[in-house]
């Protein structure tokens, strides 16, 4: 008789923790021909409570790492998705029911996205930031630093290149996040997520809720300890982004807005999902003796 | 002007005596005073000197200046004749003007002091430079005879130079007790004391941390007034250097109930810049000091761009050099 | 014996007040078709001019014309754009005393700061932007960056031409055309500059100044056809923007209020920090988004700093804004005068100590004399709230730990001052402050190279600098 295989919980990420929904709930997960896979935690609006809390609490710590190190814990998690590869190209093919062979190309895509924002995490400051010659007897400099805790909507249809590619700006600037993952196709973002727990990640940098970017956006939106906020996981849908477009401006926060349609995650990133989410702060100081 | 010692230190000054034990209390004090930044400082300088003082403002404050003024020759070729000349100008800078105020005191050097207090009797005070001026640079035996001499000549005001040398190597101590020994040579067989400048050479000094500390320095060890320069040294006089003295006779005389006075000397050649120089002393020492007792301009050249200007404000015309006396 | 400065005020014949002023429009000045509001002298309550109020239809026309402009200005080389923009920092610098006369006369700052700090800055900027127009391909913006077209900006009444200048030459050297808005209270200069324009043979449309009040503002901001807004003001308004072009294409940069802490630490230049303290909160008024307003000083020498404050604070000369030796001249407005009132009241009630030196105020006009607050603490609202006046808020704090999480508490972060010869702790403090702008050292500086914008919500882009640029590129972001 075959040997009855041992399925996984798929919960919640964070504060570094894997908690299920604070509400109870969870939904059924079905691969792209609709046969159920798992059930996954319904995220409510107090595990986006929480998650901000969580992030908050690690949002002084990551910034004040240093670039180097930043880059360095990036290209950690490239290493170690490198090494569950199959696992992820079963997930994502399973989600978005392409061939293995495409399902793969994600997968590598979305690593070597990784290893190349981990690389800008100590240049970015080379790239933007600037001396000011100012018309006086001042040292003037001009450098980026993170905005803070980040909302992310996470692409609705690329369950992992997308994924990536939006959570790793963020992180490699040195902010923090609170991702919603694409509702229906959720499994690869949980498995993402016990990737970063195992990539020297620290608790709450990046958190991870499964659920609907409907029901949990407006409550990131609105929430007043949210510094910025990525639109990207309601491409399409005008009037829901236009919502939540208005609901982020309670604290001004800056938002990425949601494009007519979800992009081309293969295509060569610019700079734009970076300096989204960074301050430039410039600093005076007199040149005297 | 005082010309005599106080019978005893005063008694805000005795809570610093412990300061000046050693070099290194005294060192540590200097270094403990607040830094000055030097862009922040020149910026307030710059900006008070953007003040404009007219009509009965400016009026007021060219007979302040020139009764400020320390008339001042320290050539080698300097004769009996030159100081002679300017002790009668010092006295009547406008002969054309009975009006016009006299200079506050004529300064020589001390070989000098004789010719000039022959012309103007204690009408105006007569100050010579001491203590191997301008360098600074004998022994002290020689310095303190130097100062001696001078007043036993009659100089009513010793302007003594500090050993910068001495100063910039961090010997504060040695440059407190010839401070010191200096105010002693000044006294006189009566008990009363020619009254005591000390010469920082601020150009030498270089940083207005250590003008700061000098200041300090020269007051805790009984100077009457601390002076920027001996006019031998570019820069001498500037307004962010006069603007630091003035903080720091401000603050002491709130710490020790002491006031000081302040001699910016050399540079100042122009009303405009003498006006700038009373509005920095109103402005950041207060009006206690804008009285020649208090505050002095170092200068020769300036007293008659004064007086030029003082005409224009009394005929509504602008004169020439052809009617003010040379010397 | 007492220096007793006389008189010393700036002529005022330099200026041509018209009677009453029309809209710029399309490179004419133009009669408005809504009606029309008084601009008065802040320091005598005297009425200035008459000034239209730009109707819907009216910002409709300015749209037009700039969309219109938008197409020969943004074609035209880079070259040929620096030369309008350096001629208009010609003229700018030609006729800086004019123009820094008539800002004082209808802001109500005093001649000293429109003349030595307003006028340069704006010439300044002019031709710093100047130097960019043809040398957009190094800005580190990506290749070939493209103007976003019509912008549509909105400036408040505490620097008019200063932000016009900030707002108009990064935008036309970047290839925009802009449709401008200056504050109800101060539109003067705007229409001297509108002049400046006609003077520089500027193309037509490339820059219409449009004046109003609020209505006005959101008709600018508002219409479907203006590609790029650009507002600086109250957070209010600010949010109210960011609601009304969300769903929009429109790029939006905005510059807003704040409660800046300037942290003077026990080891701090302290005569200069006392400057800086003084610069920062009374220069032009307190009407400065950056303020230094809350005063944080180390317990350790808060008695000293305060007494030496207070010293300094008494040399403060108050009054006529046009006598050269004005260092605070006149509240800009009634309205903003009963809300420095209000806030200074509520500080007393809250049981804040209040202390100004005794100062005589002119019986006419808008005044407020030079004021600080000890004995706030953070819960206080005169902490917490935008003054936006000469009132300064002095806190305490023991350690750099506390003094970060005062001055971060907050939920502005424009600009902040740190006060130490410790070099280490300068850097740690910069890194640390939640602000746009961190000022070591000195207060209250700016220049054109120098990017300038805030944090949380005193904002988003930056104007000045580099930085500056992106705001009117279409893709770059900085």
């Amino acid at each position: 008789m075959a040997r009855i295989d041992v399925r996984k919980t798929y919960k919640l990420y964070i504060g570094g923790a894997f908690p299920r929904s604070e509400s109870g709930h969870s939904y059924e997960v079905t691969d792209s021909k609709g046969k159920f896979v798992a059930n996954a935690a319904l995220a409510s609006r107090k595990d986006v409570r929480d998650a901000v809390v969580a992030a908050r609490k690690a949002a002084a710590g990551w910034a004040g790492r240093t670039a180097y190190n930043r880059g360095q814990i990036l290209y950690r998690i490239a290493e170690v998705m490198e090494d569950r590869r199959p696992q992820f190209e079963e997930a994502v093919r399973q989600s978005e029911g392409v061939t293995a062979a495409v399902a793969r190309g994600q997968v590598d895509a979305a690593v070597d996205r990784l290893v190349w924002y981990a690389g800008w995490a100590d240049k970015l400051a080379q790239v933007i930031g600037n001396a000011n010659p100012v018309a006086g007897p001042f040292f003037n400099h001009t450098a980026p630093e993170p905005t803070g805790v980040v909302g992310v909507l996470a692409p609705q249809e690329s369950s992992l290149l997308g994924l990536v590619s939006v959570v790793a700006p963020v992180v490699v600037t040195g902010n923090v996040a609170v991702v919603v993952s694409s509702y229906e196709r959720p499994l690869p973002a949980v498995t993402f997520s016990e990737v970063l727990a195992t990539s020297d990640v620290p608790g709450g940098v990046v958190n991870i809720l499964t659920g609907d970017a409907a029901t949990l956006g407006p409550w990131l939106a609105a929430h007043m300890d949210v510094n910025a906020i990525d639109l990207g996981g309601v491409a399409g849908d005008t009037e829901l982004a236009t919502s939540l477009e208005v609901a982020a401006a309670d604290n001004l926060k800056r938002v990425r807005r949601a494009p007519a349609a979800e992009p081309d995650w293969a295509a060569e990133p610019d700079l734009s999902a970076m300096t989204a989410f960074v301050e430039a702060k410039t600093v005076w100081h007199p040149i005297g003796i | 002007m005082p010309t005599t010692a106080p019978t005893g230190p005063a008694p805000g000054l005795a809570a610093y005596a412990d300061v000046t034990t050693s070099d290194a209390t005294l060192r540590r004090f200097l270094h403990g005073l607040p830094g000055v930044d030097q862009v922040g400082a020149e910026a307030r300088a710059a900006a008070l000197g953007t003040r404009s003082i007219k009509t009965t403002a400016k009026a007021w404050a060219l007979d302040l200046a020139i009764r400020m003024v320390d008339l001042t020759t320290l050539e080698g070729q300097d004769t009996p004749g030159k100081v002679r000349a300017l002790a009668s100008k010092a006295l009547r800078p406008d002969p054309a003007d009975p009006s016009c105020p006299s200079v506050a005191a004529v300064c020589v050097y001390g070989d000098l002091v004789g010719d000039v207090k022959a012309i103007v009797g204690d009408a105006v005070n007569v100050a010579a430079v001491a203590t191997a001026f301008p360098s600074g640079r004998a022994s002290m035996e020689v310095k303190l005879a130097d100062t001696r001499d001078a007043v036993a000549n009659g100089a009513d005001e010793i302007d003594m130079v500090i050993d910068r040398g001495a100063f910039l190597a961090g010997r504060y101590l040695q440059v407190f007790d010839e401070i010191v020994a200096t105010r002693e040579a000044c006294a006189r067989a009566d008990g009363s004391h020619a009254h005591l400048k000390v010469i920082f050479e601020t150009g030498e000094l270089q940083t207005y941390d250590n003008v700061r500390r000098a200041s300090w320095l020269a007051m805790l060890a009984g100077a009457d007034f601390i002076k920027t320069s001996t006019g031998k040294v570019q820069p001498a006089a500037t307004l962010p250097v006069t603007l630091v003295m003035l903080e720091a006779v401000r603050d002491f005389r709130e710490a020790t109930g002491v006031q000081i006075g302040v001699k910016p000397a050399g540079g100042i050649r122009t009303t405009k810049d003498a006006i700038k120089y009373l509005v920095m002393v109103n402005e950041i020492a207060g009006d206690d000091w804008l009285d020649p007792d208090w505050f002095r301009f170092g200068a020769s050249t300036l007293l008659n761009d004064l007086l030029m200007q003082r005409t224009k404000m009394t005929t509504g015309r602008y004169s020439g050099p052809d009617y003010f006396t040379l010397d | 014996m007492a220096f007793e400065y006389a008189p010393a005020p700036e002529s005022r014949s330099i200026v041509d007040i018209k009677p009453s002023y029309g809209l710029f429009i399309d490179g004419e000045f133009v009669d408005g078709r809504g009606t029309s509001f008084k601009t008065i002298n802040p320091a005598t309550e005297e009425t200035l001019a008459e000034v239209a109020e730009a109707s819907e239809a009216d910002v409709d026309l300015a749209v037009k014309a700039a969309r219109r402009a938008f197409r020969g200005w943004s074609r035209m080389s880079g070259k040929e754009r620096a030369k309008y923009l350096f001629r208009i920092a010609r003229i700018l610098q030609e006729r800086g005393r004019e123009l820094a006369v008539l800002e004082s006369i209808d802001n109500g700052k005093p001649i000293k700061e429109s003349r030595d700090v307003d006028v340069p800055i704006v010439a300044a900027h002019f031709f710093y932007y100047a130097g960019w127009a043809d040398k957009l391909d190094y800005a580190g913006l990506g290749p070939n960056p493209q103007p976003l077209g019509v912008a549509g900006q909105v400036i408040p009444w505490n620097f008019p031409l200063l932000m016009l200048a900030w707002k108009i030459a990064p935008a036309l050297a970047c290839g925009n055309t802009v449709v401008l808005k200056p504050a109800e209270t101060t539109p003067l200069t705007a229409l001297l500059f509108a002049e400046i324009c006609q003077q520089a043979d500027l193309p037509p449309g490339v820059v219409n100044i449009v004046t109003g009040a609020g209505s006005t503002g959101q008709a600018v901001v508002g219409h479907p056809d203006v590609d790029k807004v650009a507002f600086t003001g109250s957070t209010d308004v600010g949010k109210a923007i960011a609601r009304a072009v969300a769903g929009t294409d429109k790029k939006v940069t905005l510059e807003l209020g704040g409660k800046a802490a300037n942290i003077v630490f026990d080891d701090a230049p302290i005569d200069q920090a006392v400057e800086g303290i003084v610069g920062g909160i009374f220069f032009n008024q307190g009407h400065v988004c950056c303020a230094g307003s809350r005063l944080l000083v180390q317990e350790s020498v808060a008695d000293e700093v305060l007494s030496r404050l207070k010293r300094r604070m008494g040399t403060l000369r108050v009054g006529d804004p046009l006598d050269k030796n004005t260092d605070i001249g006149a509240i800009n407005s009634a309205e903003q005068l009963a809300r420095i009132r209000e806030l200074s009241d509520i500080g007393e009630s809250e049981g804040a100590e209040r202390w100004a030196p005794p100062c005589d105020l002119p019986s006419s006009g808008f005044w407020f004399p030079p004021t600080i607050f000890t004995g706030v603490t953070q819960a206080h609202r005169i902490a917490r709230e935008e003054v936006f006046g000469p009132v300064l808020s002095v806190l305490t704090f023991r350690t750099p730990a506390e003094a970060v999480e005062k001055a971060n508490n907050t939920p502005y972060g424009l600009s902040a001052g740190v006060w130490t010869e410790k070099g280490s702790r300068i850097l740690h403090m910069a890194s640390q402050l939640r602000a746009g702008v961190v000022w070591a050292n000195t207060f209250n500086k700016f220049d054109p190279a120098s990017p300038f914008g805030g944090y949380k919500e005193s904002g988003y882009g930056r104007e000045g600098g580099r930085q500056g640029l992106a705001a009117y590129l279409k893709g770059a972001d900085l």
